[in-house]
C-alpha cells in the first residue's frame, strides 16, 4: 500500500540525519537498517489472497493497531512503518516477498508472518542475513530452536505442549485409559499426535488403543468414529480442524458414544464448531485455551476487553469480533510493541533479539487470567501456558490450574 | 466419429503461427542479450533474484509455448512437470550430495520421461478435454508429493530446504549473481535448441499437426509419435525450470506447485503471444510483476485489480506481446519510410 511506505528518498535522508546525529550528539544511540531517530520498519507477510486468505485478517488488525500505537505517539518517539505483503501462502513467493522486505524496503525485522510452509521457506534465509524473523503465525513445535536458528521466534503455544497438557490430565484422572486418537495426516495432525504421545511416555503404547487418520479431502469422518468407537475406547482424543471437529461430535452422539472427550484448541470456537454441532452434543468436552474468547459472555466487563472494543471501534471498526484471529493479532502486536519498548534507543537487530529472549512474566491484555508471557535464550517459545476448559451450557468453563508444556523443535 | 467431436476437433483452437514469426531477428536477440547479461552489475541482489525468477518462469513458459503454439496441445497441467523438476533436484541435492548443476539434466531425463508417458493417454484426447485431463495432474500432484511412504524423500508438507550455491573458482560474485548467470546461460541454451527444434523436421511435424491432423498423418506424420515427442520436451524443460527455481527459492514443497502455478504460466503464454517464443519472457514478467502492482493499487481487492489489468490486456492486444511487437514493427517501417 503505497500510503504505508515512506518515499526512499526521505527515508535515506532520515537515515543519513541519524548517522550524523547518531555519531555526533548521542554516541549510545544505535541503529541497524530500518530504525532510525523517527521511525521503526517492519515488515510482515500474510496470506490475503488464496487458500488461507481468511488469516489475512490479522495482517488488517496489525496495521490496525500500529496505526493506534502511532497515533499516541509512537514507541520511545519513533513511529512504526508497517509494511505488509502478500503472497497467497504459497512458499516461492514468501521469499521474493522477505527478500523484498529485506533488501529493498531494508526493514528492521520481519514480525508475524503466517502459515508453516511459508515460513519454513524464510527461515534459513533469515538466518543467514541474520535478521529476526520475530513471533512467527504458526503453531508449529519446530521454531523453538535457538541453538540452530537464533533469529527465528516463535509466539503462540505450540501443538506439542497442547496435547502434553492433555496427556498429563489423563495420566493424574485416568490412568486406567484406553484411548483413541483420530488426526488429521498432515504436518499439523502429526505435530498434535507426537506431543501426545510424548506426554504420555512410555505407557503411550498400552494405553492407546486405537489410532486412525483422515485426509483433509475426505467429505466425511463417520466412517473413522464407527471404528474408534469400536474398539472400546473410552477417552478420546480429536485431532481434528473445524469442520471435521463438529462431524465428530455430532457422530459420537448419533452413535451414543459417551468417552471422555478431548478437542484440541484449533477448533474451539463456539461458533464455527459447537454451535454447528448441536450444544447438546458437546457436554462435558475438554479443551484448552490462552486468550479470552470475545464472544464469551463472562469477559463482557473485563477491562481488557473493553479496551479491545474501543481499539476495534476506532481503528478497525469493521473487524468481525467473532474471529478468533483479531483477537490473537491484538496481543501478538502488544507482545511487539513490549519488545522495541525495551530495545530503547539500541534498535539493532541483535539487540530485538536479546530483548525478544529476555520478557519476563508479561500479560498483554486478551490473555486468560493467569497466562503470561515469559523467554529466555534458551526458550523461544513466548507462550507456553494453557488453560484447560470443559463445555458448560452454551459455553466453556475453566477448570484446575494453569498448565505448562514447554517443548523445543 | 461422432458429430460432437467433429465440431471440437475441426475448429481450430490455436491460430497457424508461421514459423518465422516464431522467433526475433538477430539484431533484436542480441541487444536483448546484451541487456540481460549488463543488467545485474547495476541492480540490487534482490533485483537479481527476480531477474533470476523471471527467466525461470520465462522458460516453463517457453515449455508450454512449444507445446501449445508448435503442436497445438493444451497443458493445464505444467505446475506438475515443474514440481517433479524441483523435487528432483532437491532430494538429489540434500539426500544424496549431488552438484546442482548435474541435478539439471537428470531432473530434465526423468520429467520427459514422465512427459511422454502422460503423453499417452492424452492421444486420444484433444482440445478442452485434454487441457481437462491435465488439470487433473495439476490437482493431483501437490497430493502425491504428501504420500506416506514418499515422506523419507520429499519431507512431506514441511517440505525441503534447499542449500544455494556459491560461485565456483573463487568468482568474486555473489550468490544470486552467480546463480542467475548460471539461469541465463541455461536458458540460452534452452532458447536456442527451441528455435532449432521448431525449425527443424520434428518442428514442421508438430507445426503440421497443430494445423491439421489429418492432412498431417496423410503426408507421412507419425501423429501419435510427435504429440507424445511434443508432450515430453514440453515436460523435460518445464522439468529443468522447476530445478532452477527450487535453487532459486531454496525451498521446495508441494504448496508451491499447486494448480495455481499451472493457470499463471498458461496466463503467461497467452500474454506473451501463443506461439511466439521471446514472449516467453514477457508473459513470465506479466505473472511476477502485475500480482505486484495489482497489489500496490489495493491490497484487499488484489485479486480483482489484477482480474482488470488481464482483461485490458486480453482485450486491446489479444495476441499478446507478439501483437505489440508486430505494430512496433510497422511503426518503425512507416517512420522509415518518411
Amino acid at each position: 500500500m503505497p500510503a504505508m511506505h515512506v518515499r526512499l528518498g526521505a527515508f535515506s535522508a532520515a537515515l543519513v540525519l541519524a548517522a550524523t546525529l547518531s555519531t555526533t550528539a548521542s554516541a549510545q544511540k544505535k541503529y541497524d537498517t530500518g530504525a532510525s531517530d523517527t521511525e521503526i520498519k517492519i515488515g510482515n507477510i500474510m496470506p490475503y489472497s488464496g487458500p488461507a486468505s481468511a488469516y489475512g485478517v490479522i495482517g488488517k488488525t496489525e496495521e490496525a493497531f500500529f496505526r493506534k500505537i502511532n497515533a499516541e505517539g509512537g514507541i520511545n518517539g519513533r513511529k512504526i512503518n508497517f509494511i505488509t505483503y502478500d503472497d497467497g501462502y504459497s512458499p516461492p513467493k514468501t521469499v521474493e516477498q522477505a527478500r523484498k522486505l529485506v533488501e529493498s524496503d531494508e526493514v528492521l525485522l520481519i514480525f508475524n508472518s503466517l502459515g508453516t510452509p511459508p515460513n519454513s521457506a524464510i527461515q534459513k534465509y533469515m538466518n543467514q542475513k541474520k535478521v529476526p524473523q520475530l513471533f512467527v503465525a504458526t503453531g508449529a513445535t519446530k521454531w523453538n530452536d535457538p541453538q540452530n536458528f537464533p533469529w527465528t521466534m516463535g509466539w503462540q503455544p505450540n501443538y506439542q505442549s497442547e496435547t502434553i497438557i492433555y496427556a498429563k490430565y489423563i495420566l493424574k484422572n485416568k490412568p486406567d485409559a484406553k484411548i483413541a486418537v483420530l488426526y488429521q495426516n498432515d504436518d499439523y495432525g502429526k505435530d498434535y499426535l507426537k506431543g501426545f504421545k510424548d506426554g504420555l511416555g512410555a505407557k503411550a503404547a498400552s494405553m492407546i488403543v486405537i489410532e486412525d487418520s483422515y485426509e483433509v479431502s475426505e467429505p466425511t469422518i463417520d466412517s473413522h468414529i464407527v471404528r474408534l468407537k469400536a474398539s472400546g475406547a473410552d477417552v478420546f482424543m480429536n485431532i481434528t480442524t473445524p469442520k471435521f471437529a463438529a462431524q465428530a461430535i455430532k457422530k459420537n452422539a448419533e452413535l451414543g458414544w459417551k468417552p471422555l472427550h478431548f478437542l484440541n484448541n484449533v477448533s474451539g470456537s463456539i461458533g464455527s464448531v459447537i454451535k454447528p454441532a448441536g450444544f447438546e452434543n458437546a457436554q462435558d468436552i475438554i479443551s484448552s485455551q490462552y486468550f479470552k474468547d470475545p464472544t464469551d459472555a463472562q469477559w463482557k466487563s473485563d477491562p481488557a476487553m473493553i479496551a479491545w472494543n474501543e481499539f476495534l471501534d476506532k481503528y478497525y471498526p469493521e473487524a468481525n469480533r467473532a474471529d478468533a484471529s483479531v483477537m490473537y493479532a491484538y496481543i501478538v502486536s502488544q507482545g511487539l510493541v513490549h519488545v522495541l519498548k525495551a530495545c530503547g534507543d539500541n534498535l539493532t537487530r541483535e539487540n530485538v533479539m536479546k530483548q525478544a529472549a529476555s520478557i519476563k512474566d508479561y500479560e498483554p491484555g486478551g490473555l486468560l487470567p493467569g497466562i503470561k508471557v515469559n523467554t529466555s535464550p534458551t526458550d523461544f517459545a513466548p507462550l507456553s501456558q494453557l488453560q484447560l476448559i470443559r463445555f458448560k451450557g452454551e459455553h466453556w468453563e475453566r477448570f484446575g490450574e494453569i498448565l505448562s508444556g514447554d517443548v523445543g523443535g | 466419429m461422432s458429430a460432437v467431436e467433429d465440431v471440437v476437433t475441426e475448429a481450430p483452437a490455436v491460430e497457424a503461427v508461421p514459423k518465422r514469426a516464431m522467433t526475433l531477428g538477430t539484431g533484436t536477440s542480441l541487444v536483448v542479450l546484451a541487456a540481460l547479461l549488463i543488467a545485474p552489475v547495476f541492480v540490487k541482489n534482490f533485483i537479481i533474484f527476480q531477474m533470476t525468477m523471471l527467466l525461470i518462469y520465462g522458460l516453463a513458459v517457453l515449455a508450454l509455448n512449444i507445446l501449445t503454439g508448435g503442436s497445438g496441445q493444451f497443458s493445464l497441467g505444467q505446475s506438475a512437470f515443474y514440481a517433479v523438476g524441483a523435487y528432483t533436484t532437491a532430494v538429489l541435492m540434500e539426500h544424496f550430495n549431488v552438484n546442482y548443476a548435474l541435478t539439471l539434466p537428470i531432473a530434465g531425463v526423468v520429467c520427459f520421461a514422465f512427459g511422454f508417458l502422460f503423453g499417452q493417454p492424452a492421444l486420444r484426447l484433444s482440445g478442452v478435454y485434454l487441457a481437462l485431463a491435465t488439470f487433473a495432474l495439476a490437482t493431483a500432484m501437490p497430493q502425491l508429493l504428501k504420500l506416506n511412504f514418499l515422506e523419507h524423500w520429499t519431507g512431506g508438507v514441511q517440505g525441503l530446504v534447499v542449500t544455494k550455491p556459491d560461485a565456483p573458482f573463487g568468482l568474486p560474485m555473489s550468490q544470486d549473481m552467480w546463480l542467475y548467470y548460471f539461469t541465463l546461460v541455461v536458458t540460452i541454451a534452452i532458447y536456442i535448441f527451441a528455435v532449432n527444434l521448431l525449425r527443424s523436421r520434428s518442428g514442421r511435424a508438430f507445426m503440421a499437426i497443430r494445423d491439421n491432423e489429418i492432412a498431417a498423418s496423410a503426408m507421412g506424420v507419425d501423429v501419435a509419435l510427435y504429440k507424445t515427442l511434443a508432450f515430453g520436451v514440453s515436460a523435460a524443460i518445464t522439468g529443468i525450470a522447476g530445478s532452477l527455481g527450487a535453487i532459486a527459492v531454496q525451498f521446495v514443497a508441494p504448496d508451491s506447485y499447486t494448480i495455481t502455478l499451472a493457470i499463471s504460466l498458461f496466463l503467461g503464454m497467452v500474454v506473451g503471444g501463443v506461439g511466439w517464443l521471446p514472449g516467453s519472457i514477457v508473459g513470465a514478467a506479466f505473472i511476477i510483476f502485475v500480482p505486484n502492482i495489482a497489489e500496490g493499487i489495493s491490497k484487499g481487492l488484489s485479486g480483482a485489480v489484477f482480474g482488470v489489468l488481464l482483461f485490458l490486456v486480453i482485450y486491446l492486444v489479444p495476441h499478446g506481446a507478439r501483437q505489440v511487437a508486430i505494430l512496433g514493427q510497422q511503426l518503425a517501417g512507416k517512420l522509415r519510410k518518411n
